[in-house]
């Protein structure tokens, strides 16, 4: 017989509470998303959905907004591209100084992010460079790249190399068993990695605000906007990006749960 | 997680034999390459930015080069309670990350294994403030217990609060957003671990008439280290050179600067750019040796 376990409970209860605390400023963000807001968005002042329908009547927001999305689509090219290579490089080549080139990936990682920025800067300001948008991109496909390895690398780890040897051995070129055998297998990492590429991009402040000089990125509107208070469309920019986020997210469980229990029957 | 992966080299027998070196050099040499100049030459930059002396013209945010080593002990000088305080904040913020994300993460990769779909539902939520802006999360924080909060006109009424008393602005409230901040890169690479860990071990523990408490501590607690040591990395190194949460515009003030807040003035405000910059290597200098010793302490050597 099982006697009752409080413990059990406990530790339900406490991961409850841990969750909703996670969750309580995104609450919060979306709750003042439809706040009838004048300047600042402190007090609560009556719902309204007039900061949706008219977001981009607060200047600056979506230009920043857009800005962010076209230096996050740039940047996760670039260093998806280049991640994949190395990734598929690691796992599957001999090479000397692996482990250089394994230290040389873990560093970006182990840095913090105001040395990769003050870093960057020192050399833009060095060179003479004129920080703005390439500068914003540089830097963002330089922090990207490790994150990108080590997503893909795992994705690359799981796959059968028999499979590649098949294609071989019916006379596939190198091109087709790539393109035709590893790509497709390695697609799911590859989007994965894609999608954190993004969202790092989308999100980091502390890199761009050292390399960015006139340029804004959402976040960037959204720190100089602090000192003065927030305007609520940042509110709406941000919940939106949070609700298809989310979606993405949760098609993606959906459809891997589905094929899941399609392959256990 | 991050680090977790590049621990696990790829064992020999996933590498074919018969290819050569020099497609893996095609493959690795553009990304190489993008990190020798854009991270690697930055952080010679750095160096030798911080050795810099001003220009002989005098004019502000003007330097020339130089070997001021004197640099160094300056911003030591000037800044030794910000380094202190940003050490101290980041220490406080990983250890109340780690006590408040073990549970979570064992109840979602232990007690939650049976139930995939609960188990998916919480990792999603664990992840969820990944995708709406960092910035946007620390301004909600700070709106939440302003000046004029229910919680902190309460606090106050009930006098644990001083009537002049104010939560915004303190090092508690600093430690408490970036606690929050950083508790999803706690709790994943722990749910990582903790999910992979055989439930037969325990029950083998209390099979030997080990009492919960020994069973944890005896197999649970070990098996789940190497997820608890990429975690208290991933949450520590972020957040000794965070400036947001510390930021007076967020949620800290002049007294709760960290080291962060100072490279940023002195970078980005007052074009000191030489002090900046020699905070900066100290900052990754004294990182470097602490994951070194950290490492080196708990065991994992296959880190890297």
């Amino acid at each position: 017989m099982r006697k009752f376990s409080f413990g059990k409970y406990a530790l339900a209860i406490y991961s409850l509470l841990a969750i909703i605390y996670l969750l309580i400023p995104i609450a919060y963000t979306f709750a003042f998303s439809f706040n009838d807001s004048v300047k600042s968005n402190i007090s609560w002042r009556g719902f309204t959905l007039d900061k949706w329908t008219g977001v981009c009547n607060q200047q600056g927001v979506c230009e920043a907004f857009a800005n962010s999305v076209l230096i996050g689509v740039i940047s996760t090219l670039i260093a998806t591209a280049l991640g994949t290579m190395i990734a598929i490089a690691l796992v599957r080549y001999r090479f000397r100084f692996r482990s250089a080139v394994s230290l040389l990936l873990f560093l970006p990682m182990a840095t913090p992010e105001v040395v990769l920025g003050a870093g960057l800067a020192s050399q833009f300001l060095s060179m003479g460079t004129q920080k703005g948008f390439i500068t914003i991109i540089i830097a963002h496909v330089m922090f990207c790249l490790s994150f990108v390895v080590v997503t893909v690398k795992a994705r690359v780890a799981s796959l059968d190399p028999a499979l590649e040897e098949a294609g071989r051995d019916l006379y596939g070129s190198p091109a087709q068993v790539f393109w035709k055998i590893t790509f497709p297998l390695l697609l799911p990492g590859i989007i994965s990695a894609a999608l954190l590429a993004f969202a790092l991009s989308f999100d980091d402040f502390i890199i761009t605000n050292f390399n960015a000089g006139p340029e804004t990125t959402f976040p960037k509107f959204v720190y100089t906007a602090a000192a003065r208070g927030i305007p609520a469309e940042a509110n709406v920019i941000g919940s939106a990006v949070f609700i298809l986020a989310i979606a993405i997210v949760m098609t993606v469980q959906i459809r891997t749960s589905i094929k899941q229990k399609r392959l256990s029957k | 997680m991050a680090f977790a992966a590049f621990g696990q080299n790829a064992g020999p027998s996933t590498v074919a034999p018969t290819k050569s070196g020099r497609v893996a050099w095609i493959l690795l040499l553009p990304g190489l390459m993008y990190l020798g100049l854009f991270f690697l030459t930055p952080l010679f930059s750095l160096i030798i930015t911080s050795l810099q002396v001003p220009d002989a013209s005098g004019e502000i945010g003007r330097y020339q080069y130089g070997f001021a080593i004197e640099n160094y002990w300056l911003v030591i000088e000037s800044y030794w309670p910000h380094i202190i305080r940003s050490f101290a904040y980041a220490l406080a913020a990983t250890v109340l990350a780690l006590l408040i994300s073990y549970p979570l993460a064992y109840f979602i990769g232990v007690k939650a294994r049976r139930r995939p779909l609960l188990q998916g539902l919480m990792l999603t939520l664990v992840i969820a403030p990944f995708f709406i802006s960092f910035l946007l999360r620390t301004i909600a924080w700070k709106q939440i217990f302003s000046n004029e909060s229910w919680i902190v006109n309460s606090l106050q009424s009930s006098g644990l609060l001083a009537s002049d008393q104010y939560l915004v602005g303190t090092p508690f409230m600093v430690i408490f957003g970036l606690t929050y901040a950083f508790i999803p890169f706690m709790t994943l690479p722990i749910y990582s671990t903790l999910e992979r860990l055989d439930i037969r071990y325990l029950e083998a523990g209390a099979d030997l008439y080990a009492g919960p408490a020994t069973t944890f501590r005896k197999i649970t607690l070990p098996l789940s280290m190497p997820g608890i040591i990429s975690g208290t990395l991933l949450t520590f190194i972020p957040i000794a050179g965070d400036y947001v949460n510390a930021s007076r515009d967020f949620l800290g003030s002049t007294e709760t600067a960290m080291i962060g807040n100072v490279v940023e003035t002195n970078y980005l405000q007052i074009n000191d750019y030489p002090a900046a910059s020699a905070l900066s290597v100290l900052l990754m200098l004294a990182i470097l040796l602490l994951v070194t010793f950290y490492v080196k302490r708990s065991g994992t050597d296959d880190l890297l």
